[in-house]
């Protein structure tokens, strides 16, 4: 939308500019270097820290028997074969897609809502700001915190069980993470809970953001509530939504410490994510090579979807 | 200016690419900075990974690592302290990177793997270049023949009971069978007030209550789930008997509830919160029970047998075991690390801050004459066989979660024992395999 203009002496002084051309030489060529200077510490970080271990992840691949033997074999797509045949692979995907589907479309929902009451005209500012404390406290609390925290909530001897059963809303206590039946909507609930805030902040100062001659103009031609939620708020928030969402997908598909600190996987592999059934497969069954064939897959997927993510930023400036 | 401005980033980028190469280099070091006189240019800093300092009183290692520097001048010790589940991550890393410390803390579930990745030194040559007396250590785990890694404390796991909680389901004495235990668990469950008569933990994430909670079922009656070394469940009847056994107490509701996802620590927290009249666990919880329950009574038993056995009562037992990398520049000064462990006085000061029983044969804790649960316990102890048929088998955690996968599946009702054995059989004959 913006442009910006180079100053005069930026433009003749870039590298291959053509002041460069003219000047020539030593000093051409040092003028030259002077942005790679300054883009070298991130270069070498970059490099050092995500380029090199994702080369050495996707060899790692196409190897067998890598880091526990010395001598690791070549055997190509064999990992990625065995992997994509594996019942236990697809298991995780199904409940990966679940658990993130789920997740992304309540934190939206719930992070929306609870910006739009706190950001109502009805409610005072001093109730605002508790009512925002209180919203966003979960967001403030560690993966293992809240791990801990709703485990002894959900455990059968529990808070939860407790007042299900002294209100006779339940006959018996229920297993929520220890049944198979009622596991998956366990963790995903708690996810759900633990990452709200983050919509919520950011969707509020979305709605700030709009100006109210929006809202009075649609007023003034009878608008109802609806249809400026629907025809002004919505439209003006969807740069917004679409970043969030596409970021808590890429997020929430690599939760790892969540699922295994509450149910590690199990009952009955029902909570089990493509982030578990890769650390098993690395750290208990010690296969770095299918592992690093999963950590792939993962990879990929989460390419994917930052390529929709760039492209929805794009579409926004 | 410009010159001077490059030469800055320069020299950023040139610190960056130091500080990242640090982060990988060797696992030695001295401890003197270049330049310094060369006698402290030849002192060696051992690095020490362990996950026992956390669960150890305060400065119980460290006083001891002091000790040992004391006593052996020119080698210092670094501790490399973690919880249990990263200490094995770093271990396994550490080894595929070469930046493995000099002395890792081990437990007997990794040394297979760890023997066949490399990464472990030799500790029958080891001992042998220090003329070492092999006969003061209570045990040795080996493998073809040779040590890979030595216990030096070792934690049994016996039966805790809540003795008000039994006397209140008016069950005279501790069970000592199977028929009798079922018998006391009913009883206890029948208290209502959600208590349980005994608690199973069955998390895939931490599956080691298929080793202390349900194979100790199986080796407390002379069991086996191996045959030769190998993997022996199909057909096995010790075993089926024991899960026939565990599904009888979990379709009676004897059991308490969320096993399927109960960790260890949920285990000791169900007990020492009187919620549960029986659990097996290791002795090392035993001061943290009492910290957190002052007024629970309680005491430990052998696990029940079948009924009618007489022979030796296995017993399961984790260790925490010592190893020297393979890595390592200084095997040497890390072996006289491990022999200064392994000693008889040291190593009875290191059990007695664990509440653990030592690895050096001849070392006598002195709680286990103070303290009436220890001393019950190490009656059980030598009268018993401390069984842990898992240590020094190849991916041992796996072999544990594969048969947790199973097991669960059979007490959901979702396959027959037969079942579940022939599954696990599979799993384990092709982790063996390898």
């Amino acid at each position: 939308m913006s442009t910006t203009t180079l100053p005069a002496r930026a433009k003749r002084t870039g590298p291959g500019g053509r002041r460069v051309q003219a000047t020539g030489g030593k000093k051409g060529l040092v003028k030259a270097l002077v942005p790679f200077g300054y883009l070298s510490p991130t270069v070498v970080l970059l490099t050092v820290l995500m380029v090199i271990p994702i080369v050495m992840v996707i060899g790692y691949s196409l190897m067998d028997n890598v880091i526990m033997k010395k001598n690791p074999q070549f055997v190509g797509f064999k990992h990625y074969s065995d992997i994509l045949a594996s019942d236990s692979f697809w298991t995780a995907v199904t409940n990966t897609l679940f658990f993130t589907g789920v997740s992304v479309v309540a934190h939206l929902v719930l992070g929306l809502a609870f910006a739009m009451m706190l950001n109502t005209e009805l409610l005072g500012h001093r109730v605002k700001a508790i009512f925002r404390t209180i919203y966003v406290l979960p967001w403030l609390f560690t993966v293992a915190i809240i791990a801990v925290l709703w485990r002894l909530l959900l455990e059968p001897n529990g808070v939860i069980n407790y007042l299900l059963t002294a209100s006779h809303l339940a006959g018996s206590q229920i297993e929520w993470l220890g049944s198979p039946d009622t596991a998956l909507l366990a963790v995903t609930f708690i996810n759900i809970w633990s990452g709200y805030p983050f919509y919520m902040t950011s969707l509020l100062a979305g709605l700030q953001g709009i100006p109210a001659d929006y809202y009075e103009a649609a007023q003034v031609d009878g608008a109802s509530a609806w249809q400026r939620f629907t025809r002004i708020t919505l439209p003006q928030l969807k740069p917004i939504i679409i970043s969030m969402a596409l970021l808590d997908f890429i997020w929430t598909t690599q939760q790892f410490a969540l699922i295994w600190m509450t149910t590690g996987g199990g009952p009955l592999g029902t909570t089990e994510m493509l982030s578990t059934f890769t650390y098993k497969l690395a750290f208990t069954k010690y296969q770095f090579g299918t592992a690093s064939a999963a950590a792939v897959i993962v990879l990929v997927i989460s390419m994917v979807l930052a390529f929709f993510y760039v492209r929805a930023q794009k579409a926004r400036d | 200016m410009r010159k001077k401005f490059l030469a800055g980033i320069a020299v950023m980028a040139a610190a960056t690419l130091a500080m990242t190469g640090c982060a990988s280099g060797s696992t030695t070091a001295p401890t003197s900075a270049a330049g310094s006189t060369s006698a402290a240019a030849e002192d060696v800093t051992l690095e020490f990974a362990q996950w026992w300092e956390p669960e150890l009183p305060a400065n119980a290692l460290r006083g001891l690592m002091d000790q040992f520097e004391k006593e052996n001048p020119g080698i210092k010790v670094k501790l490399i302290s973690g919880p249990y589940a990263s200490t094995k991550e770093q271990v396994v890393a550490g080894a595929a990177a070469g930046t493995m410390s000099d002395v890792v803390g081990l437990d007997g579930a990794w040394v297979n793997d760890f023997v066949k990745q490399g990464s472990l030194a030799n500790l029958s040559e080891l001992m042998k270049a220090a003329s070492f007396d092999e006969s003061q250590l209570a045990a040795q785990v080996q493998l073809d023949g040779s040590t890979w890694m030595i216990p030096v404390a070792n934690f049994v796991y016996p039966m805790f009971v809540n003795d008000d909680l039994l006397k209140k389901a008016g069950v005279a004495a501790v069970p000592t069978n199977r028929t009798e235990f079922t018998a006391a668990a009913a009883a206890l469950t029948k208290l209502g007030n959600n208590i349980a008569g005994w608690v199973l933990p069955l998390d895939s994430s931490a599956p080691n209550g298929i080793q202390n909670d349900v194979m100790s079922w199986v080796w407390s009656s002379g069991g086996s789930m191996l045959k030769d070394g190998k993997p022996y469940l199909t057909g096995n009847a010790d075993v089926k008997s024991a899960m026939e056994f565990i599904k009888g107490l979990y379709d009676a509701g004897s059991i308490a509830k969320g096993s399927f996802t109960m960790k260890e620590q949920d285990k000791v927290n169900e007990f020492t919160n009187g919620r549960v009249g029986m659990m097996i666990d290791s002795l090392a919880h035993v001061n943290l029970i009492r910290e957190q329950n002052k007024d629970l009574k309680f005491q430990v038993a052998a696990i029940p047998s079948v009924d009618g056995y007489s022979g030796k009562r296995g017993m399961p037992y984790a260790s925490w075991g010592i190893g020297v990398a393979a890595n390592s520049k200084h095997q040497a000064e890390a072996f006289k690390l491990v022999s200064f462990l392994m000693g008889k006085d040291v190593n009875a000061t290191l059990c007695n801050s664990a509440h653990a029983f030592p690895g050096n044969a001849q070392s006598v804790p002195d709680f286990v004459n103070s303290d009436p649960i220890f001393k019950q316990a190490f009656e059980i102890y030598q009268a018993g066989a401390p069984t842990n048929e898992f240590t020094g088998l190849p991916v041992a955690e796996d072999l544990m979660r594969s048969f947790d996968e199973q097991f669960q599946k059979y007490l959901a009702g979702k396959q027959s024992a037969d079942d579940a054995l022939a599954a696990a059989q599979k799993a384990w004959d092709a982790a063996f395999a390898g």
